[in-house]
């Protein structure tokens, strides 16, 4: 930077940040700054709370400042949360007494430590180049690291729930198994499953919930009403839910592009609806209980005699059920993961790629789209239905409520943001995205900082979304964007992310 | 002999072609011969790439019937009883009959067996050259992978059928000079290649009748001269037939044994490249008048210019 | 009899919330061809911003009239609102327009996540319900009292005579000015409207804020009709509206209109008729035809393949 433009740079920052904070200050005026709360009679009252829209300012203002003076995203990050770190020691020194009070040095002390770490060591540093896009070399190692990588992580994940217990005990590992473990891997599954249709096919579902819901409405009647064990179920609330593809499947398959995806919202929807309304069969909102929970093959996880513990001369515990529903899901992922990775390498496969690149095309060439389509639908149907049986044998209680379009949505974006057809991606985006909104259930030490009476975990959603939409404006193309071709000739090079099509359909 | 009346593989007649009060194609009948290289030329706007998409099906024509007769000669009466019953397809001891006025496109392509490349080409551009060419065997490939269920077993039967697959697109691909590019993504290859890649590929799925669609728009004179001798072989090593549509008249002149000229949607010459190229009604409609006597008058004095 | 022409009446009274609600879809699938999967949360935020203006003008400001009231709550949540979808088309859609297609829609729909979780985090999870306004009623037929009578309150006749107003302003705009011509090229072919001296980048920004403005039209009269707002009231009537621009063809904005006004109808009467339980399949299932059916709907002009 000539030393000439400093001083225009200086301006242009500070006017950024004054039109960042006016544009916050227009945001935050009516809805951060007063709230609409009922008193006592139960009639509406407003209530003021100026701070927070000025803090609100205070905060953005600040880091559209420091964006527009800084080149370096290291240099601009660590600034930032230098400088709301000494906001925050403000705020807490202004605004409390006592052990939050008692708090607002270290932040201070501590932001300024980090925005003078961040200035002297970033801001001279010259600016990296941006890697070229699209450099067959680079994509090409790309590609052998993903393989690899691949199977590190399965590794670490076959390891994960023994090295828990080992390490914490059946009482400490319980929540990491089951809350990131079995989770995370649900949503991998259908993550895995939805990939065939979006990332495959190119083949817009924001429904695919739907499928869910039936493979775990499947096996919580036919449990609770035949008494059929978890493992004759489970292939049929695929099957069934393969049935449910096909037969939404069939008349949509020939829209494009959005109009696709709002009719299998419509039906996402409707299914919901239903669930909800027919209470006969589903119980309406109150939902299906006491569905018979998952056996060891036979062997119920109980401490009765004929127990999974007595059986095995083990003391009981129920982190039994927990590791084996783990391997369950793992094994039920890995299996969706292993079908798609060989379809892949299939005619099918190839023709669901090619499909996605150029539909005229593939009608040229004499591939029955329809069929083609129907194929890729009704086999996502089918590990959504897998998963939603597992979902309902893990539970163990099932209702409406867990099969929202929030569900659908969650899962697509996994899908985007993993890249579109990238099995390690979309496994990756799970954890991030899944792990990631388990985490923020683990920030009560925030109420130290905030007050008692903070309640961090409403603010698990409102990340969550934000990050969806920081996601996609960071990596639009998402976190693997580079296609493996399914055969090759000389040599494996992976394809660009820019040259892959996304599909219409 | 003209080839294409005595033998033709694909009969159009009184092809029709309207969209709302748009007249596209207005009863237009020509035949193309088996193992020709047949033209189809016009001005632009002249409703060439309609009849195209009549005949690959990717349009319904409102009117007229598209005889195929993939194997022999069809008898007239033959396609007359074929038409009356209402079916698509009859198996005759000539060989198969299709009219493709009935059928959807896919099944053009895959049980007529007619190919086609577009205009603006559509390769799968995020898939390799060799990728692109092994899609263009789907349905071969999907019977011998046992509709995927022998393919995921990995049976031998269709390792083997893969690996033919494989040495097929290797072929095409060193045939158009594109085997070092194999597994380079179809998009990153250069505009002439493309245009290549994508007549190989219409030829992997073993086509009776190929149609180009303007294959040497955009080409360097160059790459105009190897497409000629790539059609010529495909012409004589294969037994397909090459409708093409082309404005550049050097190759149309130099590869084709038969040109048929449309304007405003009509059909106003049919006939040799020789034939053609003195016919005043195709002078006139390049030329722009409307009138046929004028361009005799035109003709006359271009010719006395160029001949004194 | 009657009760047809009463429930013609609400549906009526419904379907220009759902109608104005589905321009800023219309709009803006018509100019960058995204699904604002957010604008239905626009809309609920809108209804708040007008719950507490109402709020602040009667009881801290006092405004005896009910009527200049509303007309300031109306000006009021239009101009906020504004700024919302201004900030959110420059926050969340902008760095994505003309990339991978999935990309704004995933964005959109985390800005409609957001926005909910916002909204209950800043303003509670509760309902917030306001003492019903504007409640005589006009009889059309029968007695007062009598089980037959054909009623409309004033509230929806404020709804309906805002909602033609607000129309034919915007049509105006859309129509006659350099800033609807600036929008219908971009539409048509944005590199080449770039190229002949459109700013492209403001006619978007513009876009979603007329969406906006009259998202927040609805959401005042949204409140004025039924008096309580909730941080999750966006969704449903955002999908409907959607639907609405669907059914009207999407990208023509009589339709919007047209096609909100059915929805509202169809709603009302298949609750009426029907079973109110399932009022929203109605919704769906028509969603579901008209584009298996007539994907360019009513007034859409038909999509031809190009091949």
């Amino acid at each position: 930077m000539a030393p000439a433009a400093a001083p225009s740079r200086l301006q242009q920052a500070l006017r950024d940040a004054a039109f960042a904070g006016l544009v916050t200050a227009a945001l935050s005026f009516p809805m951060l700054a007063i709230r609409v709360e009922s008193d006592m009679n139960n009639r509406l009252v407003l209530e003021e709370r100026w701070p927070l829209m000025f803090a609100a300012i205070a905060f953005i203002a600040s880091a559209r400042f420091l964006a527009s003076m800084l080149d370096d995203w290291r240099a601009r990050a660590g600034a930032v949360a230098g400088v709301w770190s000494m906001l925050l020691g403000a705020g807490l020194a202004w605004f409390t007494t006592g052990a939050q009070a008692a708090l607002a040095p270290w932040f201070l002390g501590g932001g300024a430590l980090l925005l003078a770490a961040a200035l002297l060591l970033f801001r001279a540093s010259p600016q990296e180049a941006e890697p070229a896009s699209g450099a067959a070399p680079a994509a090409a190692s790309a590609g052998r690291f993903v393989t690899l990588a691949g199977f590190v992580a399965l590794g670490v994940v076959v390891a994960y729930p023994l090295v828990l217990l080992g390490w914490l005990g059946p009482q400490g590992s319980l929540k990491w198994i089951n809350n990131y473990g079995v989770q995370i891997l649900i949503y991998v599954m259908l993550g895995w499953g939805l990939n065939i249709v979006v990332g495959l096919a190119g083949l817009l579902d924001l429904g695919y919930v739907a499928f869910y819901a039936v493979g775990a409405y499947a096996y919580a009647l036919l449990a609770t009403t035949f008494g059929l064990s978890f493992w004759i179920c489970l292939p049929l609330a695929g099957i069934l839910a393969a049935f449910w593809g096909i037969l939404l499947g069939f008349p949509v398959l020939r829209l494009r592009g959005d109009y696709l995806a709002l009719v299998t919202l419509a039906f996402g929807e409707i299914i919901t609806i239903v669930l909800t309304n027919w209470v006969e069969l589903t119980n309406g909102e109150s939902g299906i209980s006491s569905i018979p929970r998952v056996t060891f093959f036979g062997i119920p996880f109980t401490a009765a005699p004929d127990g999974f513990a007595a059986t095995f001369g083990i003391a009981f515990s129920p982190i039994h059920r927990t590791i084996f529903l783990f391997y369950l899901i793992l094994v039920l992922a890995l299996i969706t993961n292993v079908v798609t990775i060989r379809l892949r390498r299939l005619p099918i496969g190839r023709a669901w790629e090619a499909l996605r690149e150029d539909e005229i095309a593939c009608r040229s060439l004499g591939v029955n789209t329809t069929n083609t389509k129907l194929t890729a639908f009704a086999l996502g149907a089918m590990f959504g239905g897998l998963a939603g049986a597992f979902f309902a044998v893990r539970q163990g209680f099932i209702n409406p409520n867990s099969f929202t379009f929030m569900e659908s949505a969650t899962i697509l974006a996994i899908v985007v943001l993993g890249g579109m057809g990238s099995q390690l991606g979309v496994a990756l985006a799970a954890v991030v995205m899944i792990g990631g909104t388990e985490i923020l259930r683990e920030l009560d030490f925030l109420k130290a900082v905030f007050g008692a009476d903070f309640d961090p975990s409403q603010y698990r959603m409102l990340i969550f979304g934000f990050a969806m939409v920081a996601m996609m404006v960071w990596k639009p193309r998402g976190l693997i964007s580079t296609r493996e071709p399914s055969i090759f000739l000389k040599e494996r090079r992976a394809v660009a992310g820019a040259l892959v099509k996304e599909g219409r359909g | 002999m003209s080839r294409w009346l005595t033998d033709p593989i694909l009969a159009v007649e009184h092809l029709s072609m309207r969209f709302g009060g748009l007249v596209a194609v207005n009863d237009v009948s020509f035949c193309v011969g088996r193992g020709d290289i047949t033209a189809l030329i016009g001005p632009n706007g002249a409703g060439k790439t309609t009849v195209f998409n009549c005949i690959t099906g990717f349009y319904k024509p409102t009117q007229g019937r598209l005889a195929f007769a993939r194997e022999g000669r069809a008898d007239a009466a033959e396609v007359r009883a074929l038409t009356n019953t209402g079916k698509r397809h009859a198996r005759l001891p000539s060989g198969d009959i299709y009219l493709l006025e009935r059928m959807p496109d896919h099944e053009i392509a895959a049980k007529a067996r007619v190919a086609r490349t577009f205009q603006n080409i559509r390769l799968f551009g995020g898939m390799t050259a060799l990728e692109n060419l092994v899609v263009a065997q789907h349905n071969a490939l999907m019977r011998a992978s046992g509709w995927s269920l022998l393919g995921l077993i990995g049976a031998p039967s269709w390792r083997r059928a893969e690996a033919s697959a494989i040495e097929k697109a290797r072929a095409w691909l060193a045939r158009i000079g594109l085997e070092e590019r194999a597994d380079d993504p179809a998009a990153a290859l250069p505009y002439g290649d493309q245009r290549r890649l994508e007549i190989a590929r219409a030829m992997c799925s073993e086509p009776a009748l190929l149609c180009l669609d303007e294959p040497a728009a955009g080409l360097n004179p160059r790459e105009s001269a190897q497409l000629g001798d790539l059609l010529r072989l495909i012409r004589d090593e294969h037994a397909t037939s090459i409708l093409i549509i082309e404005h550049d008249m050097s190759v149309v002149m130099k590869i084709s044994d038969h040109v048929v000229v449309l304007d405003y949607g009509a059909l106003i010459s049919d006939g040799t490249p020789d034939f053609v190229r003195n016919d005043p009604h195709v002078i006139a409609a390049y030329l722009g008048v409307s009138d046929a006597a004028e361009a005799e008058q035109v003709v006359a004095e271009i010719s006395g210019e160029a001949r004194p | 009899m009657e009760t047809f022409l009463q429930q013609l009446i609400n549906g009526v009274t419904l379907g220009s919330i759902y109608g104005l609600i589905a321009i800023g879809y219309t709009m803006v699938f018509g100019i960058i061809g995204m699904v604002n999967f957010a604008h239905g949360d626009v809309f609920m935020v809108s209804t708040f911003i007008a719950l507490i203006a109402f709020l602040a003008l009667t009881t801290l400001l006092g405004i005896p009239s009910i009527f200049l009231a509303l007309l300031l709550v109306m000006i009021i949540a239009m101009v906020m609102t504004s700024v919302w979808s201004w900030a959110i088309e420059r926050i969340a859609y902008r760095p994505l327009r003309g990339s991978f297609r999935l990309a704004p829609l995933i964005s959109a729909i985390g800005m409609s996540i957001f926005l909910m979780n916002f909204v209950q985090v800043a303003q509670g999870p509760r309902n917030k319900p306001l003492p019903p306004m504007l409640n005589e009623v006009i009889y059309l037929m029968g007695e007062p009292g009598a089980a037959n009578a054909v009623t409309i309150a004033w509230r929806q006749i404020i709804i309906i005579a805002a909602t033609a107003i607000l129309l034919a302003i915007f049509w105006y705009v859309v129509q006659k000015t350099s800033l609807g011509r600036a929008q219908r090229a971009v539409e048509q072919d944005r590199k080449m409207a770039a190229l002949l001296g459109v700013d492209v980048d403001r006619t978007v920004s513009i876009t979603f804020v007329i969406g906006a403005m009259l998202a927040a039209v609805a959401g005042t009269l949204y409140l004025l009709q039924y008096g309580v707002v909730r941080f999750d009231d966006g969704f449903i009537p955002g999908v409907k509206a959607f639907t609405a621009a669907v059914l009207g063809g999407i990208g023509s904005i009589p339709g919007a209109v047209l096609g909100g006004l059915l929805i509202g109808l169809i709603e009302v009467m298949w609750a009426a008729y029907v079973s109110s339980d399932y009022k929203n399949v109605a919704a769906f299932s028509v969603l579901v035809v008209v584009l298996i059916f007539m994907p360019s709907g009513l007034l859409g002009r038909p999509e031809v393949e190009k091949v």
